[in-house]
């Protein structure tokens, strides 16, 4: 091939921009050709001069650190901003779920306050709203052996103007308990005991707490495993004063 | 080449190639106080743009083409094309013979350092900017059309224009070379 043919291509094939092929056919052309192979060898000087010539300008240490600090200023704040949108999503989502909880909580223990009001008016409205009828409490305790997986026991109310009615089974999402009824002047008291249960002590974080449902006065605590609810239309002073004799008795 | 990493920050992708784009700004502006400022620029316009950066592109030809397409549009920038015909540009010109005439071997062996930049220098920015890409930088053709905006035919043709003015300015450097 003549050197006509190779010359306008010594620049591309220096810059290694020729395909392979012609890349292989230069390599060959040139061993064999003195006057491409020279012309070669003046163009790469070329070249790798203006390559040295051309690394002249260096930027002084201050512009750099100009630099750097203008780049890191503006790019920190698009770091932090994408952080922003996935910051809030996770800030909803938690704000979601602790509300889900407090909310489902609150309908959990509303439910469970509401299923027992629903006992005591019930019960009340009932002709035998207890099934062992006894102010003794030596009586209605008894009654209960082998009907309850556990045992509980009940104050002395001699001096104290509570009245113990009897008691009865009650149940709770299918759990048995016992359900005892107290009078104080003319208002009734029940008292619901049942097993403490994780479902239930999630619902009562609180091991004493008090609250109004249907405006009845209600009452809860636990202890020794087992969990207690005071239900009444009584004055909170009267369902706290029976309260404290039942926790008395417990202890 | 710094490839684009949709993971990586903009600081990763930019600094590594801070001294080449001065270097190159330097090149253009002659000047280190503009040369300094056209860097200062190019960097905010590629922050600002950055979020427009097309993945999967090269980042280093698109840093490049923001700083020169500033430099075209300062003073200086403006001032340097316009003494340049670009009218003549032909992709079939560097089919042209070179010269063998010119003992440019001897006239390289000679030249110093200083000469080839003093050349360097004298080129037209259009042709500088093409030679300090393609020999400096080491970019391809591909690159380099991707920097100037134009096809790989037109790099071709002017860095073969290029080449020829840098011999040229070489000789009016060295004539005793020329002479030789």
């Amino acid at each position: 091939m003549p050197d006509d043919t190779w010359r306008p291509k010594l620049d591309q094939y220096l810059d290694s921009e020729l395909p392979a092929e012609e890349m292989r056919g230069m390599d060959a052309h040139l061993r064999e050709c003195a006057s491409c192979a020279s012309e070669a060898l003046r163009h790469l000087q070329l070249k790798r001069a203006t390559r040295l010539a051309g690394q002249r300008y260096t930027p002084t240490a201050d512009f750099r650190r100009r630099i750097e600090r203008q780049v890191a200023a503006k790019s920190r704040p698009r770091r932090v901003l994408l952080w922003v949108p996935v910051l809030a999503v996770a800030m909803l989502l938690l704000a979601s779920v602790v509300t889900i909880g407090r909310w489902y909580e609150r309908t959990r223990s509303q439910q469970l306050l509401a299923e027992l009001a629903d006992i005591h008016v019930a019960d009340l409205a009932s002709p035998t709203p207890v099934d062992v009828v006894s102010s003794d409490r030596h009586t209605v305790k008894p009654w209960f052996q082998g009907k309850l997986p556990f045992t509980f026991d009940l104050p002395e109310l001699q001096g104290t103007g509570y009245t113990l009615i009897g008691g009865r089974i009650a149940y709770l999402e299918h759990e048995p308990g016992a359900h005892l009824l107290y009078d104080v002047g003319a208002h009734h008291i029940s008292v619901f005991i049942f097993r403490d249960r994780p479902e239930i002590e999630r619902v009562f974080p609180v091991r004493d707490s008090s609250r109004r449902v249907l405006s009845f006065h209600v009452e809860s605590w636990a202890t020794g495993g087992l969990r207690y609810f005071v239900f009444g239309d009584a004055s909170p002073e009267a369902i706290e004063g029976l309260c404290r004799l039942l926790k008395q008795a417990g202890a | 080449m710094p490839a684009y990493d949709p993971s990586a920050d903009f600081e990763q992708l930019a600094m590594p190639l801070f001294e080449s784009l001065y270097n190159f700004a330097h090149w253009l502006t002659q000047s280190r106080e503009e040369a300094e400022d056209l860097v200062q620029e190019t960097y905010a316009k590629a922050l600002r743009g950055f979020g427009s950066f097309q993945p999967g592109t090269n980042f280093r030809a698109w840093i490049f083409r923001i700083l020169r397409n500033t430099f075209l549009t300062s003073r200086t920038g403006l001032a340097a094309t316009r003494t340049v015909p670009l009218e003549t540009e032909d992709d079939q010109e560097q089919t042209v013979a070179v010269e063998r005439e010119t003992p440019e071997s001897i006239m390289l062996e000679q030249a110093g350092q200083q000469q080839v930049q003093a050349a360097l220098e004298q080129v037209p920015v259009v042709f500088r900017e093409v030679l300090l890409l393609c020999d400096v930088e080491e970019m391809s053709y591909q690159e380099i059309a991707e920097t100037l905006g134009v096809p790989i035919g037109t790099v071709m043709s002017r860095l073969y224009r290029a080449r020829k003015a840098l011999r040229t300015a070489l000789q009016e450097k060295m004539p005793e070379a020329k002479h030789a």
